[in-house]
């Protein structure tokens, strides 16, 4: 590691992991091995590597169904969330909650939603419960520009802001919700100013780059843990390579160019940190992640599906009526 | 007659305490019960907290929040923006983290503007992540009636949440099982649906002054009889407790059953009394149209055909909006003499038009108002 920076490298493995991860996801796609509705990050790694990057491990994440990249890049473990897309008993949720729904508590990767905006509101409930409780650690709203349409947004932002919460918002701005472009749902392009208007401090960052991400994100956590102030908001302009859901490519069907995606393509921040870091140590990292990735898909394919009983555990929590 | 709320009889099977009606019990109104239950809770665990629209405003949700702010701070008791929707994810979140919050609506219609975190989140999580996470969380609401309610602040909505999986419904209708399933909700690990009744809130009964559960699973025989079922939901539970009395001065005995618990649903005891009686009328305090009635004549059924004929019969609100006018009000709202009428035809198998004369002691003496 010798003439690599310790950051770079770190930062390097988790976007090359991040990305192969959701490669082997496509490829393995048209098999039906997957039965899981699959939200890919691919150009987008760089915004849930950069900020989760900057986190501690008792610092909590919530995601949305686009969230195999910040659960990664959390912690989340990689062989739970493979056996989660084939249904398996050895998934994160059990088989039962699938790509949209993944858990890793002993990563703190909170849980995501189907529908959008909904856990911005169960993020700051989070906040408002570390806050109480005198923790140390922050959490992480990730959501997208299409989250901010929502009324929950306005609301949740209004909550963080009256009651100081430690809480980061990270808004993935792809600038599509599904095939709609912002432009065609939002008079302005103005989400930070928004935000902004509920009373907290908000930074654009324009051009998807992680190590601007990273600094940034440092920065927040450390002006937010402790309750010291918050909340405080970020918008990350970013770009989804593949379609709304699933593996392939969707210029066909006319909403959006190849030429609009060509820039973000040439930007790729995986191969830009591939190019800082020593050729040999990049090598080994990748050989590993391969090595690390082939064994999850195996552990997947080995893995049993859920006993039929399981269709019937997990309803509600057994409570014992105990007098505390 | 004083309509009092306590359990006719000590010996109710339905207590999941057996110690009430002791000489530590009071008389309390549904609104202390509620409030004695909150503040004794609060008091054992640093980790109940309370909050929703003016749960803090010198009003204190009809009293049921009064001195909580005092007492335990505005960290755990505090007012909130007009914001349903966030502040239910934000229990979950709060339940998430390991608190077991308490979130107050003055009216059951604004748990509308919740339903996205009430049903996709809270009802689901448990399952949907596999056991991992749990949602220890009560959402309280009241049910409005009368003086100009109306299409908004009268809907009695528990059918909706009786039918997603992943969520409890509780509606207690009298002081001693309004403290005893508020403790059993608040120490509940999953979401708990906590349904009050603005009139039921003028209720008075025996509460014990110690900690209890009234816990799910048990619905109770309010009063014994073997010529019909009666089953009273809600604030329809007092209207039942007047038809009852009706219907014993012409020699009809009826079985009234308060359910308790809507979600779990305790039918065996519903059904145990209809195998009894062969006859169940449920009176909804709500729309009768895939309502929580319809629900517990469909489980008594399923459990009794080939064993037992049984008659039986829906009530509830009228199919139309909620006027405000007492004179299309009165109409729309099932009550003790009309109740008595459909039960009447229901026992004599045919329609009777009779319809007894109003009693002086069962009229509703409890709320003049205004709100």
């Amino acid at each position: 590691m010798s003439n690599s920076n310790e950051i770079h490298v770190k930062l390097y493995c988790s976007l090359y992991r991040i990305r192969r991860v959701e490669e082997e996801v496509a490829r393995v796609y048209p098999t039906d091995k997957i039965k899981s509705p699959v939200h890919l990050s691919i150009g987008q790694e760089a915004v849930a590597v950069g900020v989760c990057e900057a986190l501690q491990l008792d610092d909590v994440v919530f995601g949305t169904y686009r969230s195999h990249a910040s659960y990664l890049a959390k912690g989340g473990d990689l062989n739970q969330m493979i056996a989660e897309l084939y249904g398996k008993a050895t998934g994160c949720a059990k088989g039962k909650g699938g790509s949209m729904h993944l858990i890793d508590l002993a990563h703190n990767v909170m849980g995501t939603s189907a529908v959008v905006g909904t856990t911005i509101a169960n993020s700051i409930g989070y906040a408002y419960g570390l806050k109480y409780q005198r923790k140390n650690a922050i959490v992480v709203s990730f959501f997208g520009d299409g989250a901010t349409d929502e009324g929950v947004w306005h609301e949740s932002m209004n909550f963080a802001a009256l009651k100081g919460l430690p809480i980061l918002f990270i808004c993935e701005n792809n600038h599509y919700a599904i095939h709609t472009h912002q432009r065609e749902r939002q008079p302005l392009d103005n989400i930070c100013d928004r935000a902004r208007t509920y009373g907290m401090p908000t930074e654009r960052i324009e051009d998807n780059d992680i190590l601007t991400i990273y600094a940034k994100t440092k920065e927040a956590v450390q002006s937010l843990r402790g309750g010291k102030s918050g909340p405080i908001f970020l918008e990350c302009i970013t770009y989804r390579w593949k379609e709304h859901v699933g593996p392939n490519e969707d210029y066909h069907l006319g909403y959006r160019t190849q030429e609009e995606a060509e820039p973000w393509i040439q930007n790729d921040q995986v191969k830009k940190l591939g190019t800082m870091i020593d050729t040999s140590l990049r090598q080994q990292i990748e050989s590993e992640i391969e090595a690390e990735i082939k064994s999850a898909f195996e552990f997947a394919e080995i893995s049993p599906f859920p006993e039929v009983s399981e269709l019937f555990t997990n309803l509600f929590k057994e409570t014992a009526m105990v007098f505390r | 007659m004083n309509l009092k709320s306590t359990p006719t009889s000590v010996t109710d099977a339905s207590t999941n305490d057996d110690n009430y009606l002791n000489e530590r019990s009071r008389v309390l109104s549904y609104v202390e019960a509620v409030c004695e239950a909150t503040d004794q809770e609060m008091a054992k665990d640093p980790n109940v907290i309370v909050f929703g629209l003016d749960v803090d405003d010198p009003k204190a949700i009809q009293g049921t929040t009064r001195g909580l702010l005092e007492k335990y701070g505005e960290e755990r008791v505090f007012g909130t923006p007009l914001s349903e929707d966030a502040m239910t994810g934000a229990a979950i979140g709060m339940a998430l983290a390991g608190l077991r919050p308490i979130h107050v609506h003055i009216r059951m219609d604004f748990l509308m503007l919740a339903m996205n975190q009430l049903i996709n989140v809270a009802a689901k999580s448990h399952y949907m992540y596999g056991g991992q996470v749990s949602l220890p969380m009560v959402v309280r609401s009241m049910i409005g009636k009368s003086w100009g309610q109306g299409a908004q602040h009268s809907q009695g909505l528990y059918s909706f949440f009786m039918h997603v999986p992943g969520l409890k419904v509780v509606a207690p209708t009298t002081p001693y099982d309004a403290k005893g399933c508020l403790v059993a909700a608040i120490r509940d690990d999953n979401p708990v649906i906590y349904v009050e009744h603005r009139i039921l809130h003028f209720q008075k009964g025996y509460v014990p002054e110690q900690i209890y559960t009234v816990a799910e699973g048990k619905a109770r025989i309010a009063i014994a009889g073997n010529d019909v079922t009666l089953v009273g939901i809600s604030y329809m539970q007092i209207e039942c407790l007047r038809a009852q009395k009706y219907l014993e001065d012409i020699g009809i005995h009826a079985e009234v059953i308060d359910p308790i618990w809507l979600s779990p649903l305790d039918i065996e005891t519903i059904a145990t009394s209809v195998r009894k009686t062969g006859k169940i009328c449920v009176v909804d305090n709500g729309w009768t149209t895939c309502g929580a009635g319809s629900e517990i004549i469909i489980q008594v059924l399923e459990r009794l055909q080939g064993e037992r004929e049984v008659k039986f019969q829906r009530l509830g609100f009228t199919a139309v909006t909620c006027p405000t006018t007492p004179s299309l009000e009165d109409c729309y709202y099932p009550n003790g003499r009309t109740i008595a009428a459909s039960v009447y035809d229901l026992v004599k198998g045919d329609r009777q038009d009779w319809m007894p004369q109003e009693r002086e002691d069962l009229k509703d003496i409890e709320f003049k108002g205004p709100f």
